[in-house]
Parts: structure tokens; C-alpha cells; sequence
């Protein structure tokens, strides 16, 4: 149901995703010595999400467990998204209208 | 649905073996139910001792009862936190939930025994730092713990109010974790999702909620403590903090905290109105959905807490909006509610009076939530008795309704004893009509002007305030009478039977008090809920006019 | 049948002499070993969702902050130790590596196998916390620990000055500047706590892997431990970019 312990993933497939996370470090570096701009934090969290994904599906063995797993492990990351994105937008809509305090 | 059969011979059930250890290292959720009946008990008449002091302050427009504006400010705090974080909150999934649920599904216990006793002596040291709090000088922020009044004015405990609220919300998520794992581990074979009483359902979402909020909560005050320890101004203008940010987090906890609150009500009356009226749920699915529906959407609502805060206008508007679409799940459930009462065979027992009583009720309080979440109206009665009449309708009309009328129902269950119907209905009928009393007036009074959390009013106030606290005396009549007779049924011998009320569930197929392990035996669940007939209610209730006059 | 008894007698006193067990403990409320394992691991997903939930708090308070004040958040992030924490997303990704690889050798019953990455897992948390440790008494000595011996260093108050059009401006942005370290030590001082908690974890585990407590091979002991390991490495991937490398490229 939740975890599926039939399938041992090899150490190869690990050191191809350690591999892969080192190489997206030094991305990630690299991309904040890059002149940007406005785009270095839509590029640093691109990045940070490929690892994290990584990281849960391979190392925490989400690719291999049940559906409800699979669900509970973003459902809170859209939760909490949420709130960033709505308590932002509160703060992005101040002074759209030229009432003094909205 | 089948469960082996009781063996009638076998005495020994949950309440048997006496010693302290035997409860205190127990991992049996029963035992971790009536643990927390007891505790949430307490705390409920802590928090209506306050409440009694308020109105009594509030009879006469000047402060003459209390010592000073300060001792309000204090007492309705200390009331606020109680009856929420203390009672409220685990009351009816903590007693209730934790009782039922594994039974309600065919289990022998929750997924983690041992996390559910945790999460009772986690809430009572959290209990125990708010009683110290209550003893040494209490706080005086609200139970909102709005910055920068919490973070840099106020001279009260404030830090170790952080602290109380932090630590009881562990139980919380303990118990919410527990449930969500037990139904999607341990249903017994047969028990499909769809075949689930409502009352499982609700707890779910219960659950999600739990899990999903409850830390935002805890971070909300842990930021608030360390604003007060460091003085480092997360909210502090001064110092590039922004106060609203603190409600930001704050009520995105807290407002889907009311539908942890209120769900679990409705999980109650789910299961006493058909029982009651002898028909299965109108919509069946329509309810199921819509308390996943209203978990969700609980959570995109906050904002209608802060109309008047400094939020934007077009955040107010967009939370506005969704605030009139929340209220769209609630109402299908009463509108199911009401269509289950349709044709069929009612009795008013107590359990029933609460029930309908709750319907009544939230539908008003629900009402006057929907005037609220108009930017246009809060503007005017934000911060009134309006509010303060509107949220006591949902939460004590609403919910605590349903939590005694779930106690009345569960209690020939949880006991193996009758309560006596007399008293039962009497109190019922006192609660209804002492709640209306006291909080009725209270609508008018915001309407009119009187604002909330003041301890002195203009004169033309007060004849509405006698009445409400009029109300409250008689409110407090209908609380104190339970106690009394529920305790003194104690005393009867456990003959109440397996299935006073003729209802469907398994938690009526086994023993009154259940045994440790619930069933006897493997349990395989092959029918629909709510399998009643109004016509077999009335042959079923000529035989059970017997225990009905205990 | 008395050598029987005095057999049982003697295991029955210590411990360390229990027999040895293949067969994994089965909890008597539930079914079997497979719905127990489940909800093991379910039930730690879902406490991995509260510690989400709690970190979004904090990152929300960052990300709200840094939107109002970006200028502010870069000059202060230039006060980081980028290769030092460099160092630590290295060691912290590594330690991931061997506790996936401990979780594996649990899964093929190699108890031997098991302690040797646990205690390669918790040394690595050891060296994270130890750098942490450098980075913040670094960052106390240049007075950038929030509360009263805050300054902020000259040239980022004469850049902050530059952008300010106003003093009050001026008065919100060096405010911000300070927001910054206080999220920045909070936020990884909580981190760092979850890293206490993780490697005392791993550490007892390893022990009790080692004196074979464990029925069966623990296996969703470990994995259970494993999750929670990942999810702090996890948080940790977040917080380098967003706290270490706002921007490095120097012009602005």
C-alpha cells in the first residue's frame, strides 16, 4: 500500500541521483555568479525543485510507493504555497487603489 | 454489517482492570476517550467560570464587579484560549473521535496507541502551563495575540501563553495523524470508503485540517515569543516588521481551526438524525464530499478575519468571495439534514433534541457568517458583539450542542448506563433557551454599536446585556445539570444493552462498555449506513420503552 | 525440562541475550505486517507534512520580506559564508546518499551494513553542525546576530542610503537588513534543530541495530528514520539559494 519494499532500488541508480544533485550544486552556484537579474531567484528555486524532486522520488522511494504516498508528499508543499501565494498577493495589491491604507 | 457474536459470559470490557498505571500507560483509545472527556470537562466549566465573571461584569454599563479594565482584558483572554485551544478544539475528535472511530470501521485501535496517549499528556501539560497562566496573572491580549500589542505592550505572560498554545497543538496534530492513518490502514475488509458513517468521514477532514494548519499556528507564536525574548521586530514597523503579518499567520490557522471546531459537530449529527428519524442520510455522498470540500476551502478564507487591518482592498474582496463559497458545503449538509427528517419516523430523544437544536443554530450562526464575510457589512460590526454573537452561535450553539448531544447518544455505550431521558431533555430544552437568551441580544448589541472586549458600555446597552447574561444563568443550569446526572448514572449497574437506540454501526453491534479489543473476532462489513426504516422504528420502540425511563 | 526452565530463567534477566527474532513483531491491533509497515511510513509522511507547514511560516515571513525589500536582502546576503555552506549542501547531500544506502542494506537484512551508514549519516550531520556552529559565531562577532549589538556594516548602510528615497525609507530598509539575519538564524537555527533531533535519532538507531533489538531487519524502522533525514536535506536544498545566493554576480 504506502511503501513497496519489493523493490530495492541498486546503489547504482543512488549514484547516478547523488551525481546528478552534486552537478545541480554547482548549478546553482554557478548560476548566482551569472548576471541575472530579476532571474536569479525564478532560476536558484528551478533548480531547487529538480533536486528536492529528486531527492523524494529516489531517495524517500516515492517513485516506487502508492498513489496515497505520492499525493501526501505534495499536498502540503500546495498548502503551503497557499499561503505564500495568497499572503503575497496581499502585500502586491497594497496601494493598487488610491485609497490611503488599501 | 456482522460481528461475531457477544459472548455473554464475557465480562471483562475496557473500564475492568482499575489500577492508576493501568489508565495512565494505557494505549487503549477507548481509555485515551473518557481520559479526555474528563480532562476537556474541566477545562470547559474553567472557561465558563470566566465567562460567568464577564457577564457579570457586563450587567451594569460600569466596571463595578472586577478590579479593573486590565482583569477583563485578562479574563476574556484566558476564557477565549480555554474554551478554543482546550476545548473546543480536541473536544468532540479527542473524546468522541478517538472512542469511536476505530470501532466505527472495525478496529481493534487506532494505528498509534502509544502517539495517542502521547497526545493526551501533551495536551495536559499544555493544559497545565494555561491553569499556571490562569493562576499567576493570566495574559491580556486576546486569544488573537495580535502583534505588536502581544510583542512589545504587554506586560502579561505572554511568552509562556506562546508556549501553552505551541505545545497543545502537538496534540492536536498527534491525534489528526493518528486518525488519518487508521482509515487509510486499518478499515476492516468490507468497509469500502462509501460504506464509511459520516461521522468517519468528518473526522477525516478533521484531520487533514489538523495536520495542515496547526503548524502555521505554532509558528505564529513561536515568532511572537521570540519578538518578545530578542526584540528583533518581526512585526515591529520600526524595525522593517509588519504586524499584519502576524495575522496573515495567525488566521491561516485559525480560521480552518473553526472547521476543526465544527466538523466534528457535524459528524455527530450525521449520525443521530437518521438514527432519529429511522431514514437513511439524505445525499450521502453530498456530505462525504463536502467535508473534504470544506477542509480544502477552509484554508483560502482567512483573509475575512482582517476587512479592517490594513489588507489590501482587492485581497479583501478575492477573500470575500471565497468566504460566500464556503459556506456552500455547510449549507448542502443542512439541507441533508433537513430532507433526511422528511417522511420519516422521528423521536425526540435527547441526543435529538441536541441535534436539531445544532441545525437551528449553526444555520443562524452560519447566516450571520455570510453577512460577515460581506466586506461591505464587517466593516461596520468588526470588532462588535456582532462577531462575538456570531461565532458563539456556530461554536457553542453549534458545536458544543453537538458535543452533548454525541455524549447522550455514546453514553449507554462508552458506560453501559442509561442517563435518565427527564433530566436529559430538561437540560437539552435549558441549553437551547438559555443559549438564545444570552446570545441573541448579543446580534443586536453589535448591531447597535457595542463593541467587543470592553468592559464598560453607553447606558442604553444595558438592558440587552441583563438579558444576555440573564441567559447565561440559565445556560449554565442546562451545562451543570449533565454533569450531575451523567456522574450520578454512574452509580446503576451496566444495563443499558448493546443497542438502546436501535441504530446502524458497529460500534452497536458490540457490548455496552466495549471490551478492550472491540470485537471478537475478525469483522467483515457487508451492507450500506444508515440502514433504517421508519416502519421497524415503531416495532422496535414498543419493546425499548424500558430503558428509555431510567 | 528443568535445563528448560533454567534457560528461561536466564533470558528472562538480561537483555542483551534475547533470542535472536527473523520475524518482524506484529502490534496486536493490527492485521499484519504489511498494514503495520504502512502505516508506519504513512504516518511519518504525514508528520513530515506538519514540519512543511512549519517551515512555510518562516519562509513565508522571508519570502514576503525579501519581496518588499530585495536590495536589503542582497546586501545582507553577501555576508554569508557561500563556501561554507557550500560545504554543507555537499556533506548534507552525502549524507542523504549513505542514509538511502543504509535503508537499503536494512531492506537486504545486512545488519552490519546498516550501522556503517547510519554512523556515516550522523558524522556528516555532525560536520554540518559543526560548520553552522563557525558561520554563526563568525556572524555574532561581525555583530550581525539580531537584537541590540546589531550594526549594520557601513557600506551596506550607504547603499541602502542610495536607494532610500526617503528616511523613512532608509529607516524600513536597514530594518530589513536586520530581518534578513533574524530569519536567516532562525530559520536555520530551527533547521539546525531538526539535525539534533535527526542525528541523535540515527545514532540510537544505530546502536540498537547493532545489539539486534530490532525483530526482524527494522527495515521500516529505518526507512521511517530515512524519510525524516531526507526531508531536513530537503529543507536545507531550499534555504542555500535562498539564504547563501540571492545574488553573487556582484553588479547590480
Amino acid at each position: 500500500m504506502a511503501n513497496t519494499e519489493n523493490h530495492i532500488i541498486t546503489v547504482r541508480t543512488y549514484l547516478i541521483v547523488y551525481a546528478a544533485l552534486i552537478v545541480l550544486l554547482f548549478a546553482t552556484v554557478g548560476g548566482a555568479m551569472l548576471p541575472l537579474g530579476a532571474m536569479h531567484l525564478p532560476v536558484a528555486m528551478t533548480i531547487a525543485v529538480i533536486k528536492a524532486v529528486m531527492i523524494v522520488l529516489i531517495f524517500m522511494h516515492v517513485y516506487y510507493s502508492s498513489a496515497l504516498t505520492k499525493i501526501t508528499s505534495i499536498a502540503a508543499l500546495l498548502w503551503a504555497s497557499l499561503l505564500l501565494a495568497i499572503t503575497l498577493a496581499d502585500y502586491f495589491s497594497r496601494g493598487w487603489l488610491d485609497i490611503p491604507g488599501k | 454489517m456482522s460481528a461475531p457474536a457477544i459472548d455473554a459470559d464475557h465480562h471483562a470490557d475496557y473500564l475492568t482492570e482499575h489500577t492508576v498505571k493501568s489508565w495512565l500507560l494505557t494505549g487503549d483509545h477507548k481509555r485515551i476517550g473518557i481520559m479526555f472527556m474528563i480532562s476537556v470537562t474541566i477545562f470547559f466549566f474553567v472557561g465558563g467560570a470566566a465567562a460567568t465573571l464577564m457577564r457579570l461584569e457586563l450587567m451594569t454599563p460600569k466596571g463595578d464587579v472586577l478590579a479593573s479594565a486590565d482583569a477583563y482584558n485578562r479574563l476574556f483572554t484566558m476564557h477565549g484560549v480555554i474554551m478554543i485551544f482546550f476545548f473546543l478544539i480536541p473536544a468532540i475528535p479527542a473524546v468522541l473521535g478517538n472512542f469511536f472511530l476505530p470501532i466505527m470501521i472495525g478496529a481493534r485501535d487506532m494505528a498509534f496507541p502509544k502517539l495517542n496517549l502521547m497526545s493526551w499528556y501533551v495536551y495536559m501539560i499544555g493544559g497545565i502551563l494555561g491553569i499556571w497562566i490562569l493562576i499567576f496573572g493570566g495574559v491580556d491580549t486576546g486569544w488573537t495575540f495580535y502583534t505588536p500589542f502581544s510583542t512589545m505592550y504587554s506586560n502579561t505572560m505572554v511568552v509562556t501563553a506562546a508556549l501553552a498554545v505551541f505545545i497543545t497543538g502537538f496534540s492536536s496534530i498527534l491525534t489528526g495523524m493518528n486518525m488519518i492513518v487508521t482509515v487509510h490502514t486499518m478499515r476492516a475488509p468490507g468497509m469500502t470508503w462509501f460504506r464509511l458513517p459520516l461521522f468517519v468521514w468528518s473526522h477525516y477532514a478533521t484531520s487533514v485540517i489538523q495536520v495542515l494548519g496547526t503548524p502555521v499556528l505554532a509558528i505564529s507564536v513561536v515568532l511572537v515569543a521570540l519578538e518578545r525574548i530578542f526584540r528583533v521586530g518581526i512585526f515591529d514597523p520600526a524595525l522593517g516588521g509588519d504586524p499584519v503579518l502576524f495575522q496573515h499567520l495567525f488566521w491561516f490557522y485559525s480560521h480552518p481551526a473553526v472547521y476543526i471546531m465544527v466538523l466534528p459537530a457535524f459528524a455527530v449529527v450525521s449520525e443521530i438524525i437518521p438514527c432519529f428519524a429511522r431514514r437513511p442520510i439524505f445525499g450521502y455522498r453530498f456530505i462525504a464530499f463536502s467535508s473534504i470540500a470544506i477542509a480544502v476551502f477552509s484554508f483560502l478564507v482567512w483573509g475575512h478575519h482582517m476587512f479592517v487591518s490594513g489588507q489590501s482592498m482587492y485581497a479583501g474582496a478575492v477573500f470575500s468571495v471565497l468566504s460566500f463559497l464556503v459556506a456552500i458545503p455547510s449549507g448542502i449538509k443542512v439541507f441533508n439534514w433537513t430532507a433526511t427528517l422528511y417522511k420519516g419516523s422521528i423521536r425526540f430523544d435527547t441526543p435529538m433534541l441536541y441535534a436539531l437544536g445544532f441545525i437551528g443554530l449553526f444555520t443562524i450562526g452560519g447566516l450571520t457568517g455570510l453577512m460577515l464575510a460581506s466586506l461591505a457589512i464587517d466593516v461596520h460590526v468588526h470588532d462588535t458583539y456582532f462577531i462575538v454573537a456570531h461565532f458563539h452561535y456556530i461554536m457553542v450553539g453549534g458545536a458544543v450542542m453537538a458535543y452533548m448531544g454525541g455524549i447522550h447518544f455514546w453514553w449507554p455505550k462508552m458506560t453501559g448506563r442509561m442517563y435518565p431521558e427527564f433530566w436529559g431533555k430538561l437540560s437539552a430544552l435549558l441549553v437551547f433557551v438559555g443559549f438564545n437568551v444570552t446570545f441573541l441580544p448579543q446580534f443586536l448589541l453589535g448591531w447597535l454599536g457595542m463593541p467587543r472586549r470592553y468592559f464598560e458600555y453607553r447606558p442604553e446597552f444595558q438592558v440587552l446585556n441583563v438579558m444576555s447574561t440573564a441567559g447565561a444563568s440559565i445556560l449554565a443550569v442546562g451545562y451543570l445539570l449533565p454533569l450531575i446526572y451523567l456522574l450520578l448514572s454512574l452509580r446503576h449497574p451496566r444495563t443499558a444493552g448493546p443497542n438502546p437506540w436501535g441504530a446502524t454501526g458497529l460500534e452497536w453491534q458490540i457490548e455496552s462498555p466495549p471490551t478492550s479489543h472491540n470485537f471478537h473476532g475478525p469483522v467483515l462489513v457487508t451492507c450500506e449506513p444508515y440502514m433504517y426504516s421508519p416502519e421497524e422504528a415503531e416495532r422496535e420502540y414498543a419493546h425499548e420503552q424500558l430503558v428509555h425511563n431510567a | 525440562m528443568s535445563s528448560l526452565s533454567t534457560t528461561l530463567e536466564e533470558t528472562a534477566l538480561g537483555r542483551d541475550v534475547a533470542p535472536r527474532r527473523t520475524e518482524t513483531l506484529l502490534s496486536p491491533h493490527f492485521d499484519n505486517v504489511e498494514q503495520q509497515s504502512n502505516a508506519s511510513i504513512l504516518g511519518m509522511w504525514f508528520f513530515l507534512s506538519t514540519e512543511i507547514m512549519f517551515f512555510s511560516g518562516l519562509i513565508a515571513a522571508y519570502t514576503i520580506y525579501r519581496a518588499l525589500s530585495p536590495e536589503a536582502f542582497r546586501l545582507g546576503s553577501q555576508h554569508m559564508h557561500v563556501w561554507l555552506g557550500f560545504f554543507n549542501t555537499l556533506v548534507l547531500l552525502t549524507s542523504s546518499l549513505t542514509m538511502a544506502l543504509g535503508v537499503r542494506e536494512s531492506q537486504l537484512g545486512r545488519r552490519d551494513g546498516v550501522v556503517w551508514y547510519l554512523v556515516a549519516t550522523a558524522v556528516m550531520g555532525a560536520a554540518f553542525l559543526g560548520v553552522k556552529a563557525v558561520e554563526y559565531s563568525m556572524e555574532i562577532e561581525h555583530h550581525l546576530f539580531p537584537g541590540v549589538n546589531f550594526q549594520v556594516p557601513a557600506e551596506d548602510a550607504e547603499a541602502l542610503a542610495e536607494i532610500s528615497a526617503t528616511p523613512e525609507e532608509l529607516q524600513t530598509n536597514l530594518g530589513r537588513f536586520q530581518m534578513m539575519f533574524v530569519l536567516y538564524f532562525f530559520i536555520t537555527g530551527v533547521h539546525a534543530f531538526h539535525m539534533i533531533i535527526g542525528i541523535v535519532a540515527v545514532l540510537i538507531m544505530a546502536a540498537l541495530m547493532k545489539r539486534n533489538w530490532f525483530s526482524g531487519n527494522g527495515t521500516t524502522q529505518i526507512e521511517v528514520l530515512g524519510l525524516y533525514w531526507h526531508f531536513v536535506d530537503v529543507v536545507w536544498v531550499f534555504l542555500y539559494p535562498l539564504l547563501y545566493l540571492i545574488d553573487l554576480s556582484g553588479g547590480h
